[in-house]
């Protein structure tokens, strides 16, 4: 049983906009995707359940998102692959899944994982990109996950309750925080981390052409980014011992009691 | 130079905070409270390995160095002193009398379950009338019939008397001038261990009185070469003094940190109290002090990690971090106002805790004695 985990770095606190490229600023601190820690837990607890196989953890990003892999190596990951390259900054969803695609395609896993979504830029979606592009079917939203005979059963989290929906193997699913308590790093996974095999790819080294990714291979342009708008005509209630009774007078004020 | 610390460094430092911040901080007040042993949060800080963390792994811990080790408890501390001092005490003054000086034997009989956190073991050598003079211990042990019989008393003695307490390495005379250290298995008969006892700080860790009376323990309990029990605890404080001022950089940066965020959202005179410049100073007085003793600490820890002398930058940390800690946690408080003498508020947790950090391990005073005694006076 091989498992494909894709992990993402992404900016530690509060988000911020880099207003000359339009892309969000990744020159502070960056941390793993928390969503991320959710599916490297599940590829763990599945490893573990069947007592043998590989998790190899893929991301796409800057030399910087070593960090984050190196958490998870030391959460228990086998090894990880990095695909960095220059030019494959500013990729959009349609760029960023073809390199990730490519990147799995050689790795041939039974399943790949993801986090639901992305902490920094939201998106939600590059999952169904990634299986679409291998041709693989799609469990999104899972929050429990069973592999029985070459297939995968995953339990949907949605607003009215649960679907379950199998599927065969090799599959594509996606996880949401409910699905399990992901671990600490344990200080022997810290210190062993950096004896696991991590390799670091180039576009070029996973035969792809620089025109299809970052810019150049993104379909979508970013127009603008802007700060949310300051909430102009917030009121304030300083509390003088009747804040309760002013803010039930506003609601009822506007209607909203 | 490179101040850069490594990668697994960060590591332990990102993982043991968010430890901290997920799994200690929602129970620290209710612990203290109710002067509650963590027995939860060491379960859980074991199966991280971070109960041996610089015992090797053959004997059960993690391995790592001193810095991580040091990097740790400060981390732990910056949410909850009781927490990470069970851990300090039962690392730098439990465990490693028993890896520095121990026989292979004693050493495969004790570490695998100390270092793995499964079992707790403590450090006595304070009596009550043997404190900063630690060397006038009066406790005896006496060499009868293949047995060591000690006669005496331990006070303030930590992590000796919780349910998972294993043993305690007591000093005591062995002939007239003559220190050794012996170890003693809970549950030995003539082992005496009171209730816990009361105090300002600290309310979740375990602080006890000791007795022994006619109590036997068996020969090989010695702990390395009879005689060297002085030389022996002296080593043991200097590196223990390490994690204390780690303590120290800890307890002072979350204070910084509650003052911090408490100054930005309260207001008066229609602002927040973080835009006057009484409130600034202090803080910008606090982060600068805490950089010099972080640094303090990280360079005592380095040393030992290169194999180097380190006892003067380890007595130094000790003392400077002692003194930050009491400054920043008054400063703290003090931003806090009333809200700060408040039990709800954090604050006055850390500022009770924070005036052992002055005390245990050897008190200020003694801190520059020993400073003055490298400097050569
Ligand atoms: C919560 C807690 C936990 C502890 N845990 C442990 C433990 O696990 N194991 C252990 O062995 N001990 C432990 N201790 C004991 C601690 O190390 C001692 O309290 C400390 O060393 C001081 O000794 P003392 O209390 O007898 O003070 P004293 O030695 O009586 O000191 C009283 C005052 O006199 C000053 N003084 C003493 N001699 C001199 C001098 N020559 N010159 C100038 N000033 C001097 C001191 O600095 C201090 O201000 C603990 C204490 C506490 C409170």
């Amino acid at each position: 049983m091989k498992i494909a985990v894709c992990v993402k770095q992404v900016p530690e606190g509060s988000r911020r906009i880099d207003a000359a490229t339009k892309r969000l600023d990744r020159s502070g601190e960056g941390a793993l995707n928390p969503y991320d820690a959710y599916a490297v837990e599940e590829a763990l607890r599945l490893r573990d359940a069947s007592g043998e196989g590989e998790v190899v953890v893929v991301s796409v990003g800057p030399a910087s998102a070593a960090d984050a892999i190196r958490k998870t190596l030391a959460m228990g990951a086998d090894r990880a692959v990095l695909v960095s390259d220059d030019a494959a900054a500013g990729s959009d969803l349609v760029a960023t899944s073809y390199v990730l695609a490519n990147a799995l395609e050689r790795e041939s896993s039974d399943l790949v994982v993801f986090g639901y979504q992305a902490a920094d830029s939201d998106g939600a979606v590059l999952w169904a990109a990634v299986a679409d592009r291998l041709r693989r079917p799609v469990v999104s939203q899972v929050a429990e996950l069973r592999l029985e005979s070459g297939r995968v059963r995953g339990k949907r989290q949605t607003e009215f309750g649960y679907d379950v929906i199998e599927a065969p193997l090799p599959a594509v699913v996606a996880v949401t925080d409910a699905i399990n308590e992901p671990r600490y790093p344990s200080l022997k996974g810290i210190m062993g981390a950096k004896r696991k095999p991590q390799e670091t790819l180039t576009l070029a080294e996973l035969g792809i052409e620089a025109e299809r990714a970052g810019e150049a291979g993104s379909r979508t342009v970013v127009l603008a980014l802007n700060e949310p708008p300051s909430r102009g005509e917030a009121r304030r209630i300083e509390d003088d011992g009747d804040a309760a009774a002013r803010i039930v007078e506003f609601l009822l004020e506007k209607r909203l009691l | 130079m490179n101040l850069d610390l490594s990668q697994e460094h960060e590591l332990v430092r990102s993982t043991v905070r968010e430890f901290a911040v997920e799994r200690v901080a929602p129970v620290a007040e209710e612990l203290d409270r109710e002067s509650r042993f963590p027995y939860e949060l060491v379960a859980e800080l074991a199966e991280l390995g971070l109960m041996g963390m610089p015992i090797p792994e053959e004997y059960g811990g993690a391995g790592t160095d001193t810095l991580s080790y040091a990097i740790a408890v400060e981390e732990l501390t910056r949410i909850d002193s009781s927490v990470a001092i069970t851990v300090a005490a039962h690392t730098s003054l439990g465990t490693m009398p028993i890896y520095l000086f121990g026989t292979e034997a004693q050493k495969r009989e004790w570490l695998p379950r100390l270092a793995s956190g499964r079992n707790l073991a403590a450090f006595g050598l304070t009596e009550p009338e043997a404190g900063s003079d630690a060397g006038a211990t009066r406790t005896r042990a006496e060499a009868r019939d293949g047995s060591w019989v000690i006669n005496g008393s331990k006070i303030f003695i930590t992590n000796a008397g919780t349910d998972i307490s294993a043993c305690v390495t007591i000093t005591a005379l062995t002939g007239e001038g003559e220190i050794s250290n012996l170890i003693v298995s809970n549950g030995t008969p003539g082992y005496g261990i009171s209730q816990p006892m009361h105090k300002l700080g600290w309310h979740a860790s375990d602080t006890r009185e000791l007795s022994f009376e006619h109590c036997a323990v068996p020969e090989g309990n010695l702990l390395g070469e009879r005689g060297r029990g002085y030389q022996q605890f002296l080593e043991i404080l200097d590196g223990g003094r390490i994690s204390v001022a780690a303590m120290g950089v800890g307890l002072a940066q979350g204070a910084y940190d509650l003052a911090f965020a408490y100054a930005q959202e309260r207001r008066q005179f229609g602002r927040p109290i973080s835009k006057f410049q009484a409130v600034q100073f202090k803080l910008a007085d606090m982060a600068t002090e805490i950089e010099a003793g972080r640094a303090l600490v990280y360079k005592a820890a380095w040393l030992k990690d290169q194999g180097r002398p380190f006892a003067r930058e380890a007595a130094m940390a000790k003392l400077y971090t002692g003194e930050l800690s009491n400054r920043a946690a008054n400063w703290a408080l003090q931003i806090h106002g009333g809200y700060g003498y408040m039990d709800e508020y954090a604050i006055s947790r850390l500022y009770r805790d924070q005036k052992i950090l002055e005390i245990g391990e050897g008190t200020n005073e003694v801190q520059r004695m020993v400073i003055a005694r490298h400097l050569g006076l």
